[in-house]
Order: C-alpha cells, then sequence, then structure tokens
C-alpha cells in the first residue's frame, strides 16, 4: 500500500501505531483510575468495602518500607524457586531429550503437576522442613517454575531444522558438536520464553505460599495480617508492592529473551 | 575395484521408501551413473523423478534399498566421514544466530582447525563470492540471492574435491539466477572441483554442465544423458546464452524430457 | 509424550511415573538421615523421620481410617466430599472465565485499539494476588441481591478462580482469532463475508489447536484458584479448607495432611481429562497441529 493511495485515515493509522501501543493502555488506566475514585467518592461507599486510590496511595508512601522489606523477603523467595526451577527444569529438559525413557517416564509426572494447586504442597512442606523456615516456600516457587521451564526447553530441544540436521551429518559432526553448534542455539529462544512464563509465576507462587503457613515477613503475610484487621487500604498497599515485585520479575526476564533473541525471525 | 579417479560411482541403485498403509514409493530404480574429477554433471527431470534422492544417497543422507555407490573410490559413508564433498541444500540452512563469517568458517570449526586458519579461508572465501563487506552480518540482514552465495561458500570452506548441490538457486528471480550460474562456472574453474547438481531449469543445466542427467519419475531412473559440448568454463559467459549452440543444446535436453531418445538408443551411462 | 501410544499405554506410563516417585520416596527415607541433609545453616533436603515424611503405605492405609477416633466417616469419603465441592467450584469459575476470556478475545480482535488498550491490563491483571482480592470479592458480592438470587460465599470463590482462567483464555484465543492466512482472511474478503461470518467459518475453526491448551490451562488455574480461594474466604466443605485444617493435625497425625493434598491432584487431573474429551471432540479441526 504506497502512501500515495492509502487514504488519509488510513496514513494516520499507519503513523499511529506505535503511539496507539503506548498512549491507549495508560489512558484506559488513568480514566478507569479516575471513575475508580469518582464512584467511592460520588457513591459515599465505605472504606471497609472499596478504598479509593487517594487512600492507597497515602498507605503506600506511609508503608513504604515495609512494602520493601516484604517485597525483598518474598522475591528473595521467589528468586531462589526461580533459579533452582530453571535448573533443574532445563536439565531435566536436557535428559529427557537424550533419553527417550527418561521422557516417557517423567511426561506424565509434569502433565500431572501443572494440572494440581502446587501450594496444596505447602503446608506438608512446612512440616518436612521446619515451620520456621523459608525453604517450604522456595519450594513451592521451584516447583511451579520447573512446570513451564521443563515443557518449553523440551519444545525447543525438539525444533532442529531438518536442514540443519542434515548439514551437521554431512559434515560428520558428533553429538556433542551438535548440540552446541545447532540443538542448543536453536532451543534457546524456548528456554527464555518458559523462564518469562515462569518469572511471575515464581512470584505469585511464593506469595501465595506464604498464605498456608510459615514464618512471619513477606508480603502475603502483610498483606492478609492488615485484611484481617480490616486496614484495606493498607492491605491493598501491599498488593501494590506484590504487582510491582511481579512486574519486575516479569520484564527482567523479557530483557534477557529478548536480547538473546534480536537476531532471530519469529521461529 | 572401482577406479578412484570417478568422483562417484553409481551402480544398479534403488531407493524404495515404504509408504503408510502398505503403498510404497520407487524413488529410484536400477541407477548407473559415473561422474569423472571436475566434472560438472546436472540431474534434471519433474518432480518424483528421483534427482534429490539420488543426491541424498552420494551425501550419505539416505542408504540405498539396493546397488553399489562409490565416492572417491569408498563408499558414501566413509566419504563423508573423510569430509571429501561439501554439500549446499536449496534452503540455504545458514544458522541465523552466526554472522556470514561464523557460517562459512562452520565445517572449519567442527574439525578443528586453527583460528589463523579459518580467518585466512573466510577472507579468501568472502572475496571469491563478493560478500567482504557482509562479514558481521547476520543471515536475515541478507537477500536470498545473497545467503545462497554464503551457503555455497560454506560449501566450499574445506576445498573439497566434489560439490553436491541440490537447485540452490530455485529460490532465486531469473536475474540473480543467472549470475550466480556465471559465479558458479568461474568458482569451478578455480576450485576444480567435480560437481553433482540438480535442478529443474533446463537452460541453467545446459549452461553449467558438461553433460545433463535426464530422469524421469514412476520409477525415478535415467532416461537420457546428453552431451553438452559447448566448451570449457573460458566459453561459459553471457554471450552464450544467446549462442546457437546453446539453443540447440537446450532442445535437445527438452526433447529428451519428453521422450524423443537422444541420437540413437542411450538409456544408461556406461562409462 | 507421544499421541502414538494408545490410552492404556498412557494409563500404564502414568502408573509407571508414580511408581517412580513413590521409589525415589521411600528410597530417600531409607538412606537419608533423620535431621535431612544440612548445608550450613540451611536444611536443602527434608528431615526423613516418620513425622515429618510418613510412608506412602501409612498415607494410603490411614485413607481407609476414620477422619477422627473411631467412629464417623472414613478419611476417604470425607476427602471425595471435599473434592467433589471444589470440583463443582471450579467447574462454575471455569465457565465463567471461559465465557469472559472469549469475549475479550472477541472485542480484541475486532478493534485492534482494544488490544492495545485492554491486553497490557489482562496480562497485569495477573501479578495481583488472589488472596487479596479475596475478602474483597465476598463483601462485593454479599451487596448484591437480583431477585431471589442470594450470594454465597462458593459464588466468591468462583469468581476468583474465573479470575484466573480468564487470563489463558483471552490471550490463547486471541492468538488462535489472529491465526488464520492472510491469504484465507483475503478470501473472505472477495466472497464479501463481513466479520460476523467470517468468524464462525473461519477465525473460530482456525483457533481450535490455540484453544484446547488455553482451556486446559484455564481449568488448571481454575483448580488453583478455587483451592486458594476456599483457603482465604474460609470456605467450608472443599479441599482448600481440609488442608489447612488437617495440617494443624501434622504432627500426631503425620499421613492425614496427605489425604486432601491427593484429593487436589485428583480434581485437577480430573479438570483436565475433561478439556482432553473437549480437545477429542474438535479434533477434525486439530489436524494442522504437530503433535510435541
Amino acid at each position: 500500500m504506497s502512501s500515495t493511495t492509502a487514504t488519509i485515515p488510513e496514513r494516520a493509522l499507519a503513523r499511529g501505531s506505535a503511539y496507539r501501543t503506548i498512549v491507549a493502555p495508560i489512558v484506559l488506566g488513568v480514566a478507569l483510575l479516575g471513575l475508580w475514585q469518582a464512584v467511592v467518592d460520588g457513591f459515599g461507599i465505605e472504606q471497609y468495602i472499596v478504598p479509593t486510590p487517594t487512600d492507597i496511595f497515602h498507605e503506600i508512601t506511609d508503608n513504604l518500607g515495609s512494602i520493601v522489606d516484604g517485597s525483598v523477603r518474598t522475591g528473595v523467595n521467589a528468586l531462589i524457586g526461580l533459579v533452582v526451577g530453571a535448573f533443574v527444569g532445563i536439565l531435566g529438559a536436557v535428559v529427557a531429550g537424550v533419553w527417550r525413557i527418561f521422557d516417557t517416564i517423567v511426561a506424565p509426572l509434569v502433565a500431572a503437576l501443572a494440572v494440581m494447586p502446587i501450594v496444596a504442597l505447602a503446608p506438608v512442606l512446612y512440616t518436612m522442613y521446619g515451620a520456621d523456615k523459608e525453604t517450604a516456600r522456595q519450594i513451592v516457587a521451584a516447583v511451579a517454575v520447573i512446570v513451564p521451564v521443563y515443557i518449553n526447553t523440551l519444545r525447543g530441544l525438539r525444533q532442529v531444522r531438518p536442514v540443519h540436521r542434515d548439514l551437521m551429518r554431512v559434515y560428520a559432526a558428533s553429538a556433542r558438536q551438535q548440540q552446541l553448534a545447532v540443538t542448543l542455539p536453536t532451543a534457546a529462544p524456548y528456554v527464555f520464553t518458559g523462564l518469562r512464563v515462569a518469572s511471575s509465576l515464581a512470584v505469585i507462587s511464593a506469595l501465595i505460599a506464604e498464605y498456608f503457613g510459615g514464618p512471619i515477613g513477606g508480603l502475603g503475610k502483610s498483606i492478609t495480617s492488615s485484611a484481617a484487621s480490616s486496614n484495606y487500604a493498607l492491605a491493598w498497599a501491599y498488593v501494590f508492592g506484590a504487582i510491582v515485585l511481579g512486574l519486575v520479575f516479569y520484564c527482567a526476564a523479557l530483557a534477557v529473551e529478548m536480547f538473546f533473541t534480536r537476531h532471530r525471525s519469529t521461529p | 575395484m572401482s577406479d578412484t579417479n570417478q568422483a562417484v560411482e553409481v551402480r544398479a541403485v534403488s531407493r524404495t521408501f515404504g509408504g503408510r498403509k502398505g503403498a510404497s514409493v520407487t524413488a529410484l530404480e536400477s541407477v548407473d551413473l559415473g561422474v569423472a574429477a571436475g566434472e560438472f554433471v546436472s540431474l534434471i527431470g519433474p518432480s518424483g523423478c528421483g534427482k534429490s534422492t539420488l543426491l541424498r544417497l552420494i551425501a550419505d543422507l539416505d542408504t540405498p534399498t539396493s546397488g553399489e555407490l562409490s565416492v572417491f573410490g569408498k563408499p558414501a559413508r566413509q566419504a563423508r566421514i573423510d569430509q571429501d564433498y561439501g554439500i549446499a541444500f536449496q534452503q540455504a540452512g545458514l544458522l541465523p544466530w552466526k554472522t556470514v563469517t561464523g557460517n562459512i568458517e562452520l565445517p572449519l570449526a567442527l574439525h578443528g582447525a586453527g583460528r589463523k586458519e579459518r580467518r585466512d579461508r573466510v577472507t579468501e572465501l568472502l572475496e571469491l563470492i563478493g560478500l567482504t563487506d557482509f562479514a558481521g552480518h547476520y543471515p536475515d540482514q541478507l537477500s536470498g540471492g545473497m545467503q545462497q552465495r554464503v551457503a555455497i561458500a560454506r560449501a566450499l570452506a574445506e576445498s573439497p574435491r566434489l560439490l553436491l548441490m541440490d537447485e540452490p538457486f530455485g529460490a532465486l528471480d531469473e536475474m540473480t539466477r543467472e549470475r550466480m550460474q556465471n559465479e558458479l562456472v568461474r568458482i569451478c574453474a578455480e576450485t576444480q572441483a567435480a560437481v553433482v547438481f540438480v535442478t529443474h531449469s533446463i537452460p541453467e543445466a545446459v549452461f553449467l554442465s558438461d553433460r545433463v542427467v535426464v530422469m524421469s519419475p514412476r520409477p525415478g531412473r535415467i532416461t537420457d544423458v546428453v552431451d553438452v559440448s559447448l566448451g570449457g568454463p573460458a566459453e561459459r559467459d553471457d554471450s552464450l546464452r544467446e549462442d546457437d549452440a546453446f539453443f540447440h543444446a537446450v532442445a535437445t535436453v527438452r526433447e529428451a524430457l519428453h521422450g524423443v531418445p537422444v541420437g540413437g538408443a542411450r538409456g544408461v551411462d556406461n562409462r | 509424550m507421544t499421541r502414538r501410544s494408545a490410552p492404556l499405554g498412557r494409563l500404564a506410563l502414568g502408573a509407571l511415573g508414580i511408581a517412580a516417585v513413590v521409589a525415589v520416596w521411600e528410597a530417600y527415607k531409607a538412606l537419608a538421615p533423620d535431621t535431612g541433609v544440612v548445608i550450613g545453616d540451611t536444611t536443602v533436603l527434608p528431615r526423613s523421620t516418620d513425622t515429618a515424611m510418613p510412608h506412602v503405605w501409612d498415607m494410603i492405609s490411614r485413607l481407609s481410617d476414620p477422619v477422627i477416633g473411631i467412629g464417623g466417616d472414613t478419611m476417604w469419603q470425607t476427602v471425595l466430599d471435599g473434592g467433589l465441592f471444589t470440583l463443582r467450584i471450579a467447574a462454575l469459575g471455569w465457565i465463567i472465565g471461559v465465557v469472559v476470556g472469549f469475549g475479550l478475545a472477541l472485542v480484541m480482535q475486532r478493534f485492534t485499539i482494544a488490544e492495545a488498550a485492554v491486553l497490557p491490563w489482562i496480562v497485569l491483571s495477573q501479578t495481583v494476588p488472589l488472596i487479596a482480592i479475596a475478602p474483597l470479592v465476598r463483601r462485593w458480592g454479599s451487596q448484591i441481591t437480583i431477585g431471589g438470587f442470594e450470594w454465597q460465599s462458593e459464588h466468591s470463590v468462583a469468581v476468583i478462580a474465573a479470575y484466573l482462567a480468564f487470563f489463558p483464555v483471552a490471550v490463547g484465543v486471541l492468538r488462535g482469532l489472529k491465526a488464520p492466512d492472510a491469504t484465507h482472511v483475503d478470501l473472505m474478503h472477495t466472497y464479501g463475508i463481513g466479520w460476523w461470518r467470517t468468524l464462525f467459518s473461519l477465525r473460530l475453526p482456525a483457533s481450535v489447536p490455540f484453544l484446547i491448551p488455553a482451556l486446559r490451562l484455564a481449568a488448571a488455574s481454575a483448580v488453583i484458584g478455587t483451592v486458594v480461594a476456599e483457603v482465604s474466604i474460609g470456605l467450608r466443605g472443599g479441599v482448600g479448607r481440609l488442608i489447612i485444617e488437617y495440617a494443624q493435625s501434622a504432627s500426631s497425625d503425620p499421613a492425614k495432611p496427605w489425604a486432601p493434598i491427593f484429593a487436589a491432584i485428583a480434581v485437577g487431573l480430573v479438570a483436565a481429562a475433561f478439556v482432553g474429551l473437549l480437545g477429542l471432540a474438535l479434533k477434525s479441526y486439530r489436524r494442522s497441529e504437530i503433535p510435541v
């Protein structure tokens, strides 16, 4: 479509697409926030039913230190879970890619793990490791991370294009050479997709595991204790901290993914 | 035993594929072919005639159901392990995460060549294919023709005595194709390699080859071999494409493809 | 997982997997020290006492014993009832989530500006932890009385399950609706067919390969959401509540907490199996799928 034949609205749209991707969601978000504030104020809704955005904002600024502490606590658990889970998931997928037997045995286990509520294991994990330890939360996060990392890595390892496989055969490359030259680089984008999915999952899992027991500290505990004392604005302030934490993890994983796939067309 | 001066020797080779639900496909039936050292041979024929299958058998990417295949006097498998040939596929098959340099030096790196040796060879090859300025580019930044040139440079990296090429110019437009054909002739003159070249295009086959092997499908077999006596590499330039002898050779090959025997009954090659 | 194995073969494989897990569990109990594997200050591998890690056969035999004391319902009955309760609510949440997700996907496909504006918020919505919303949902729900319909706690749980379930459906269905080749879309255009009919004759059938995994993920999310929300709202009768309750008796009755866990796993598997059946029913639309 040449610019001379495009109609004026079309040309405006084409120019405006970057503008659209950034401005539109922000406009919507601001509009919703404004609506929220207006409805609560206008209808005189009590704070214990729905706090206003301004209430929440005040609680955030008042309790910033506590929010950051909780975020760090939960964040560290999520990070440990992410690292351990990613390591196990990738290693497992590599083994499964090489040994069919391992793949056959593990596949139904991973499928079951993908559909069961992993946080249900939190109470028994607290028993196994002690209710005063953070370990149970890290394990819950790690197990939640293993599933998407394993599945995506295994898929990536199987994506080698036939022409590249032929090329390696033509060069009489050893299995190890083939892995390094072709299989692993082909799988890399899939691994990073798995890590991206797993990143926010790690945060949510670590947080929800706090709800099932364990020591004080962490965003989950703070949210429930403030909700229990009916200070909902404060609870939402901690929720805001959780959202920011989840976003940080997700954006970090996304940045890593984009860096390593910058020279690929979409697979 | 087989003549080691022969680049490729194919004797009574058949390849049958067992299909689903019992329907099997005979891709090649009792094919005989010989390619001398330094000779350029094209395989041409309609879809399903087995030309790509034959090339893959020579490359040891597949094994024949029956018959014998030797490359430089050795079995195909040994020739592959000894890295006696270079291959260019129809899709360039460049590794998208490596630069042009990385792709060209891939076989050298895999076979343990030192860094200096690799750099020197890549510089040489880049000059040969005319892409010195693109050494650090990635495949997604190159056009189709440029990618194919890189693939050919890669095939030449270890200076093989035999080049196997499966419709390498198939995805290119006509102008780029003709230019690439000129390049290939020049490269082959310089390297003196034998070439087995699979193609769909009659003018391409005639322009490039010493001999054109005509094949037909169902079952795949060689029906004719046309001697293209248009001279050596020096004579094969753009002006050749407008030569009467060229058109005559093209007509001969076309007739052979349509089933008219070439100058008497010559069904198989007996060299 | 190959699709070539017959269902019976896959059951056998599943059993093999379970046997492998049991073997690892018992082997660890037999070989590891009572205090577990401790590196420095942290306990890396768990304690292997019978209180911390009951034997697998103890867990299983506990199921046939009564819940408390001597009389009353057996463990497996209680846990089964809890599982069915949770499954019912999860199913309701799943249906709501699927409908909402589908609707959002349709709107986002129809209007590109809607996609640009709404999709980031949909993605962001999943970073909000459920437990925060649960009491709020219950409070809002109790304000709603339409005709004779009274809001129960169960409905709050279902809403939360729907909140988790709608996301994979919205994202997956959107991808699916945008999946058809440009040539197919152009073809419909040349036939003078409008958006609605193109939706039914082209986009919906083309989206099935994306729909099925999305529905499966939504089912898993609905189950997780239901279990966690049950705990958060304190809803009696479901598996979530049982998990928390029985975890209190962990020191005196180590096998007890495991029973509702098995039930929770079973609920998840049933949900996934249901979606698998759906997938079978829609088989003819999935021919273009490449088996993993």
